[in-house]
């Protein structure tokens, strides 16, 4: 991919946060200071859209790949948008059932926007959007194979997740909760789980971030970023929340590299036991 | 759809299509309203696999194929 242009996101965030530019997110060989991915789907016009991506400080974006639309020719000048404002565009394979379907597309987002870099999502049926492991697995075997950067979309199981890891994948993205519900971390035992066995790959939580605090929580639990979209597309005012994502991955982020204190059952005082008055 | 004897039936983008013999991929570009030779962000896959742009003026298609013109859209 290229380097970021003087008026690119990384630029901007660099400028305003000398933290997150000592502190980048490595996918690959692709560096970020932002640990915020977005999506580009659902917003009520575009001008929201790139003022919730500037809010949000990403530099990372996602598109989906579609048939061209003769009569609407709107979604090149979208693409051209997202690119003159800097962003790096990650390609997705969302809608595909099958491991043929999702190389196939991946392979047309190659071509199409001369990246190596996909967001692998194979699913298993359209009431849950839940990835089909089986596909999913076979999919990301054959793209890492044939050379591509492959951030997969996963289930939150620690076996499926430690098997994407090892096969190369450049980061593995367990869901917090289905695509699109808002349901927040529904199990971050597992992704606890997840986080302790893999150590040397990216984790980010894809899919079911609600609010802010989701967010703050999958960092606290140790992960390397978020990705999403309808939290952010869909709130009611998008720019606010996703400042507020922003501010939630940092805040995260830095309560976990500071290490939180055990939980404990019963209290423990924080002012001195001794020189109590009346004893 | 009609097809005359110097025609070809496809698929274009999941609609049948008739384009003449001997169109290539280029010719299948031009038929969707878009520019071969101007074409960012636009990637073509026939019969399930994909023609670099470097051949699209030189694949040629046959009777029966499945062309898909696709461009990246707004998504997750």
């Amino acid at each position: 991919m290229a380097a970021p242009s003087a008026s690119s996101p990384a630029a901007r965030n660099g400028a305003s946060d000398t933290t997150a530019a000592r502190d980048p997110l490595i996918i690959g060989d692709l560096t970020l200071s932002s640990r915020v991915l977005l999506g580009t789907s659902g917003y009520p016009n575009p001008q929201v859209m790139l003022d919730a991506m500037e809010a949000s400080g990403t530099e990372l974006v996602t598109v989906a790949i579609r048939r061209v639309n003769v009569r609407d020719q709107s979604e090149e000048s979208m693409l051209e948008l997202l690119q003159r404002h800097g962003y790096q565009l990650l390609p997705n394979t969302a809608g595909c059932y099958t491991a043929r379907e999702a190389v196939l597309v991946a392979q047309l987002a190659r071509e199409a926007l001369d990246t190596d870099y996909v967001k692998l999502e194979v699913i298993g049926d359209d009431e849950t959007l839940i990835p089909d492991v089986e596909q999913l697995l076979k999919a990301a075997k054959t793209l890492v194979d044939d050379g591509f950067q492959v951030l997969a979309y996963a289930n939150d199981d620690p076996i499926t997740c430690q098997k994407l890891a090892g096969m190369g994948c450049a980061a593995v993205m367990p869901l917090g909760s289905p695509i699109g519900s808002g349901m927040g971390l529904v199990n971050p035992y597992n992704l606890r789980l997840i986080r302790e066995l893999i150590t040397d790959t990216p984790l980010l939580v894809d899919a079911g971030i609600g609010t802010a605090s989701d967010a703050a929580m999958a960092m606290e639990l140790g992960y390397d970023g978020v990705l999403l979209n309808t939290a952010v597309s869909k709130a009611k005012h998008p720019v606010a929340m996703a400042q507020a994502i922003r501010h939630a991955v940092k805040a995260g982020r830095l309560a976990h590299t500071a290490g939180r204190i055990p939980r404990r059952l019963y209290a423990d005082a924080s002012s001195p036991e001794t020189g109590r008055v009346g004893t | 759809m009609s097809v005359s004897e110097a025609e070809i039936a496809l698929t274009l983008n999941g609609d049948p299509t008739a384009l003449p013999e001997g169109a290539t991929v280029a010719d299948a570009l031009r038929a969707e309203g878009i520019d071969p030779e101007d074409a960012p962000g636009i990637a073509v896959a026939v019969n399930a696999e994909v023609v670099r742009k470097e051949a699209w003026t030189t694949r040629s298609l046959d009777a029966g194929d499945d062309v898909e013109i696709v461009t990246a859209s707004q998504g997750g």
